[in-house]
């Protein structure tokens, strides 16, 4: 006798919790086969906000957290990804009709990913900041330091694990706390990857993922005054120009879509597009 | 003559040698602009200094393809040593020139002599000194090796240093490669316009640096032009969301240093002498016309009455007047329109409930002017602790815990500067880290020098003026390597990589593209 299997769930992750979405939509999940796999929470305005609210509420521990602590949790995910890593080429396998072997190479990948970013928490500041000469009686440091609560447009082609993990995992870094709207088709590894932050030392609302439509909720992200920054790596489908000139209103730095193999691929310099520069100026005693 | 009256220490102006009209710097030479001229004054006077040219659409478009083929032709095969020599060039006849640089400046923006000579020209040439010397280590700069210039830079600079604006932008610019069409402020054209003259006896190829002049809709189309590959504006966040939105959408990369409510912290253990100094030099300096000024003096409650009884008396014996005047501490309000402004929100301060205090010195009769206030009893709803104010006036809150001090300094949508007074070094370094503004002063203000990167967090701005991180902002890495694993990709904030705004997907789709070529 076949034992009958228990499905999933999939429910919106904020703040640390798994909400069904306030709105009580949800939307059918497909197999690239184009058979029923789940029902996703159809994140609404009112959730991206409650997102926002979490991400910002997170921010000063996040970002006060030693660069030596947010690396080791960095790295607690890459092991409990690897941990699971069964489950994530099962639900890749299933959204994006690929073979094992393929889904394993992307889940690799994100896992290796969340390695090198681990790697780059306690390094950045010193290869990015400065001791400026100035002439006169100062000590002169300049000091990069997170830009604070960055909205993500995840990646929306074919490796959606990958391409979340590619988004997520550099704004991290500095210390930065995120909303990131999941890839519209293929969302059941970010919400598995919510299970995967809520049990890794992440504390709750340093990466909130709201599942739904882009299309939809990347406006409100872009015009919230409590966002501070717009990564629209995934947004190539959507009207880009017009999310960027909304951020402009509240001048959020944005990055903008990019597409290909090599979207999002690990850079020092996706990790600094999300910090300040922090010019201090000590004086120094006349002896 | 009673104490502290001196007699009239007026600088010289025969060292002047001005011309009663001023065209437009395109392409090496002085040509007449195609708009209507328009006269600067004098802000002390009133009276006409000369007339300036605008610069129609025509106009723009002449000193862009100017500077394209500038870029093209000369300077972008030019070595990196023979454009820093260009730049060490500039650098000493700035130096030679220093004082009718000086006095031409304080002429036409009406600041005191004693600013312009000692402060506005002398970090003129130590930004091209300092830039000069980076042209050939581009290696260095931070953006990988062998980087790229960016091609046209169009730069819209403010009125409160005219010239030192326009060193912070031009002396980077070249350094790393780029071409330059520059607009001065409408009141502040004039050393914009000598600096010219400079260039010509520097030699500097025509068209590497052009100057173009005219009021806010010829630096409109300057940065809307779609032959520039640069935007750097400095000015008001009101100006520069307006170009945040125009550049959304190109591959225009894009800087902005905005408006500022520093805040000006003093603790109890503060050296309160010096700190009574320091809130002057952060909120009188250049008549509070700075940015990055101190403008919200936050001061710890048990200090209160000592500081502000100290402050007041210290403020009594600056002197207002003749900016020309080597004694003058407080020179003219730059514009008519601006003395407005600062009346209008000064008398909002009041109407709120706020407690006015001014200095009662004598007001000239012509000219724009206005007296060294500060505001008491101020809360941090009121306009007066919120509008960035750009004049000389102070609003005074007070806080009693280090953690109510930094919740009050951050209560602003800006993030330029931030002043800490304290003799306590872990103390600081703690508030410091607190901070959210991207220039902070410890028991200092106001101070500024090449090699220190400069600019905003939040509604202040991106991008960064001086030091390594200023230079970086003129280049973009070399080329995008193959491998995932070797990131050479730049991800610079509003530097969009694709074709033409609001276009077709399948060029929006192109940004990875873009970024390998050129």
């Amino acid at each position: 006798m076949n034992r009958l299997a228990i499905p999933k769930t999939y429910k919106l992750y904020i703040g640390g919790k798994f909400p069904r979405s306030e709105s009580g939509r949800v939307y059918e999940v497909l197999s690239h086969q184009g058979d029923f796999l789940a029902n996703a929470a159809k994140g609404s305005r009112k959730d991206t906000r409650d997102a926002v609210v979490a991400a910002r509420s997170a921010l000063s521990g996040w970002a006060g957290a030693t660069a030596y602590n947010r690396g080791q949790v960095l790295y607690r995910i890459a092991e409990l990804l690897e941990g699971r890593r069964a489950q994530f080429v099962d639900e890749i396998e299933s959204c994006e009709g690929v073979n094992a072997a393929v889904a394993g190479t992307q889940v690799d990948e994100a896992i290796d990913r969340w390695v090198w970013y681990a790697g780059w928490a306690d390094k950045y500041v010193q290869v990015a900041g400065n001791a400026n000469p100035v002439s006169g009686p100062f000590f002169n440091l300049s000091v990069p330091e997170p830009t604070g609560v960055v909205a993500i447009i995840a990646p929306q082609g074919s490796e959606s694990l990958l391409g979340l993990v590619s988004a997520i995992a550099p704004a991290l870094v500095a210390g930065n706390t995120v909303v990131v709207v999941a890839n519209e088709l293929a969302p059941l590894s970010a919400i598995s990857l919510g299970e995967v932050l809520a049990t890794s030392d992440v504390p709750g609302g340093v990466v909130n993922i709201v599942t739904g439509s882009p299309t939809e909720i990347a406006p409100w992200l872009a015009s919230h005054a409590d966002v501070n920054a717009l990564d629209l790596v995934g947004a190539g489908a959507l009207d880009w120009v017009e999310l960027q000139i909304s951020a402009a209103d509240t001048l959020k730095r944005v990055l903008p879509p990019e597409t290909g193999a090599d979207a999002a691929a690990p850079a020092l310099s996706r990790i600094l597009a999300f910090t300040e520069l922090k010019t201090v100026w000590h004086t120094k005693a006349i002896l | 003559m009673k104490f502290l009256d001196y007699a009239p220490a007026p600088e010289s102006q025969a060292l002047l040698n001005l011309k009663s009209d001023y065209g437009l710097f395109i392409n090496g030479d002085f040509t007449p602009g195609r708009g209507t001229p328009f006269q600067t004054i004098n802000p002390a006077t009133e009276q006409q200094i000369a007339m300036i040219s605008t610069a129609n659409e025509a106009d723009v478009d002449a000193a862009v393809s100017a500077a394209r083929h500038a870029y093209d032709g000369v300077w972008s095969r030019l070595s990196g040593s023979d454009r820093g020599k260009y730049l060490f060039r500039i650098a000493r006849l700035v130096q030679e020139r220093a004082r009718e640089l000086a006095v031409a400046e304080t002429l036409d923006n009406g600041k005191p002599i004693k600013e312009t000579r000692d402060v506005d020209i002398p970090l003129v040439a130590a930004w091209f000194f300092y830039y000069a010397g980076w042209a050939d280590k581009l290696d260095h700069a931070g953006v990988g090796p062998n980087p790229a210039a960016l091609g046209v830079a169009a730069q819209v600079i403010p009125w409160n240093f005219p010239l030192m604006m326009l060193a912070w932008k031009i002396a980077p610019a070249l350094a790393a490669g780029n071409t330059v069409v520059l607009k001065p402020a409408e009141t502040t054209s004039l050393t914009a316009l000598l600096f010219a003259e400079i260039l010509q006896q520097a030699d500097l190829p025509a068209g590497v640096v052009n100057i173009i002049t005219g009021d806010g809709s010829t630096g409109q189309t300057l940065v809307n032009h779609p032959g520039v590959n640069k935007v750097a504006f400095t000015g008001s966040t009101a100006v520069g969301r307006a170009i945040a939105r125009s550049v959304a959408g190109t591959d225009k990369k894009l800087s902005l240093e905005l408006g500022g409510k520093g805040a000006n912290i003093v603790f109890d253990d503060a050296p309160i002498d010096q700190a009574v100094e320091g809130i002057v030099r952060g909120i009188f300096f250049n008549q509070g016309h700075v940015c990055c000024a101190g403008s919200r003096l936050l001061v710890q409650e048990s200090i209160q009455d000592d500081v502000i009884d100290r402050l007041k008396r210290r403020m009594q014996t600056l002197r207002l007047g003749d900016p020309l005047d080597k004694n003058t501490d407080i020179g003219a309000i730059n514009s008519a329109e601006q003395l407005a402004r600062i009346r209008e929100l000064s008398d909002l301060g009041q109407q709120e409930g706020a407690e006015r205090w001014s200095t009662d010195c004598v007001i000239p009769t012509t000219g724009f002017w206005f007296a060294p206030t500060i505001f008491t009893n101020v809360s941090t709803s009121h306009r007066i602790a919120r509008d960035e104010i750009f004049g000389p006036v102070l609003s005074v809150l007070t806080f009693r815990t280090p953690a109510e001090a930094i919740a009050k300094a951050n209560n602003t949508p800006y993030g330029l500067s931030a002043g800490i007074w304290s003799d306590k070094g872990s103390r600081i370094l703690a508030v410091a880290d607190k901070l959210r503004a991207g220039v902070i002063w410890a028991n200092t203000f106001n101070q500024f020098d090449p090699s220190s990167p400069f600019g905003g967090y939040k509604e202040s701005g991106y991008g960064r003026e001086g030091g390594r991180h200023g230079l970086s902002a003129y280049l973009k890495p070399a080329v995008r390597s193959g491998s995932r694993s070797i990131p050479a990709v730049e991800h610079t904030p509003q530097a969009v990589a694709s074709a033409g705004k609001k276009s077709a997907s399948a060029s929006k789709k192109s940004a990875s593209a873009e970024k390998a070529a050129k």
